[in-house]
């Protein structure tokens, strides 16, 4: 199967009889092709990759609606008609409104904060198995792909906290200092997003029809994270330890945040706290450990 | 699938007995020491969609295939590389010939470490690039901004891609039409964009897959000389190409792949005789 002759008279060419090409390549300083770089020297890589990741990001956001004639606007109209099915769905047809204060307000927040960790993990998910001519051309560590994908939703939710900040005034909230804590829930949840979106970036990878099943896993998740209802007043017949595990989903917890500092103008409480930032550093040293171990197997599809 | 791949090696090692293999045993002591090392080397790879129509069949069958535990029949494995072993050093340019479908540009890819083996092993020195960033640049976007895109892909920093802008442009000669989406390019432009944009960087080893000198005559000559310049800058410089005439001018050195396997190495001439008369 191999050329033994070959390979003998390339091994007396390097200049010693009977020795192995391994040996050969080992004598000469030569390294595998492909071989997974150390967790440390991953991370620099990735690091020196900055400025493709955040340019391959803003590309495929440009890139996107520039097919449409109202172009980049889309950006703002689409989590705008979001907000308003849900609202039309939950909010008039459903009258859930009723029961909890400010509803529009409270739909909308849950809305905008799910559909960011939504459309990440979703984006994520395909980053691999959908480049893989990118993979199979060019060297980069390819944690940059499901990165670059997160960087991306986070540009576009930029837009989505300028229409929520704007709604949630028009429902007649007022500003507070509090709102200073918004950019502190994001990154916690961006954090968690990569992370999530790391671990799906693999699993997208190898198992081809996860891409099919996750619209799936994904609209669940959503129902059972209290976008259109207040956790806490659902579960109030429920065993301890059920209503434990709903309170304790990290949508849950970064949509309850966003909803103590925007809407309700109190601090959230500590166990949010606490949930808040377990999972952002759960999901982000999870997923990424679990994204590496794979990392020289990418190209193969 | 575990079948599969055994009926595909049991074929392979049928062919290896029949033909004996014509091997070049000069050694090519004039050059300098080891850069590549390609040892034993198997690339199995999965494609998908690969039924025919037979096979489909309806979703009842895709219940039957689950419940016995059958694999997809649109997923197939192929064997792309049987069993590759050479040694490539300083200074070498060798070309690589075959029909298509021999495993050619599957053998680069694992050379420049893109495709994992499945058995053997590539030994290299510093990372060998393969030459070409189609699949990183977007054609709705401007032939600007594929030009930072492309840059950044292969990996240079913000300095060098300043540095670089001027010249790509000026080689691609599209003009201002660089401020135009790609999508309006025609073929040609597309394609001189494209190769003055990967060609910008300098490789130690150096890949270069065939089908890049495209455009008119002009350009063909101007991308010509940049891949001689390139090999001479390289340490080493594997190129792919159909067109024979290429390899002779440019090369030292022939593999011809055929079905994933060595079937001929040596002087260029020598092999591309043989090549011919096969």
């Amino acid at each position: 199967m191999s050329q033994p002759e070959s390979a003998v008279a390339d091994a007396q060419a390097g200049g010693r009889a009977g020795e192995s090409l391994a040996e050969l390549a080992a004598r000469h300083g030569l390294r595998r092709a492909i071989a997974r770089p150390s967790m440390p020297a991953y991370l620099r890589q990735l690091w020196e990759r900055r400025h493709f990741i955040l340019t391959y990001a803003t590309s495929r956001n440009v890139s996107k609606y520039s097919e449409s004639a109202l172009g980049q606007l889309w950006q703002v109209l689409t989590p705008l008609l979001n907000a308003a099915v849900y609202w039309l769905m939950f909010g008039v047809i459903l009258a859930q409104s009723k029961k909890i204060d400010n509803y529009p307000a409270f739909l909308i927040t849950g809305v905008m904060v799910f559909t960011f960790t939504q459309r990440t993990v979703t984006g994520g998910s395909k980053s691999i198995s959908s480049n893989l001519s990118l993979i199979r051309a060019l060297h980069f560590p390819r944690a940059a792909l499901p990165l670059a994908y997160a960087i991306q939703e986070l540009q576009l939710l930029g837009w989505s906290m300028g229409v929520l900040f704007v709604l949630v005034l028009i429902t007649g909230v007022h500003i507070t200092w509090l709102w200073l804590l918004v950019p502190v829930t994001l990154v916690l949840q961006l954090v968690f997003n990569v992370g999530a979106s790391l671990f799906m970036a693999r699993i997208g990878a190898f198992v081809r029809d996860m891409n099919q099943l996750l619209p799936f896993v994904l609209r669940t998740w959503l129902y059972a994270s209290g976008v259109f209802y207040d956790i806490s007043d659902k579960t109030k017949g429920l065993p301890a330890a059920l209503r434990w595990a709903l309170e304790f989903n990290p949508a849950a917890a970064y949509i309850k945040f966003m909803r103590d500092v925007l809407i309700y103008g109190h601090l959230p409480e500590r166990w949010v706290w606490a949930t808040c930032i377990f999972w952002a550093v759960f999901a982000l040293i999870v997923g990424f450990w679990y994204f590496w171990r794979a990392e020289e197997r990418y190209g193969r599809g | 699938m575990a079948e599969l791949i055994e009926e595909l090696s049991q074929v392979s090692l049928d062919e290896s007995q029949e033909a004996p293999q014509e091997v070049a045993t000069k050694a090519p002591e004039e050059y300098g020491t080891p850069t590549v090392i390609v040892d034993d080397l198997h690339i199995v790879y999965k494609v998908y969609g690969a039924a025919t129509e037979a096979e489909k069949g309806n979703a009842a069958n895709a219940l039957m295939r689950i419940v016995r535990r059958q694999g997809r029949p649109q997923m197939k494995e192929v064997h792309a590389v049987r069993g590759v072993t050479f040694v490539a050093h300083h200074g070498e340019a060798i070309g690589i010939i075959g029909r298509n479908g021999s495993g050619k540009s599957t053998l680069l890819r694992a050379i420049a470490g893109l495709l994992p083996p499945h058995k053997g092993a590539v030994y290299t020195d510093g990372q060998p690039s393969l030459l070409g960033v189609n699949a990183a640049l977007m054609k709705e976007l401007t032939g600007e901004r594929n030009i930072v895109l492309g840059c950044y892909a292969m990996g240079m920093s913000p300095a060098e891609v300043e540095q670089r802008y001027e010249e790509i442009v000026d080689f691609s000669g599209i003009g201002e039409f660089v401020q135009f989406p790609m999508s309006t390019y025609s073929s040609g432009m597309g394609a001189r964009l494209r190769f003055a944009i990967s060609s910008a960087k300098t490789h130690n080893v150096l890949l270069i897959d065939e089908a890049l000198a495209t455009g008119d005559r002009d350009f063909k000559r101007k991308s010509q000389e940049r891949i001689m310049q390139m090999r001479d800058a390289a340490g080493t410089v594997f190129l792919v190409a159909h067109n024979l005439d290429v390899i002779e001018e440019t090369c030292n050195r022939v593999i011809w792949l055929h079905k994933g396997k060595i079937k001929m190495e040596g002087e260029p001439g020598e092999v591309l005789e043989a090549y011919n008369k096969a």
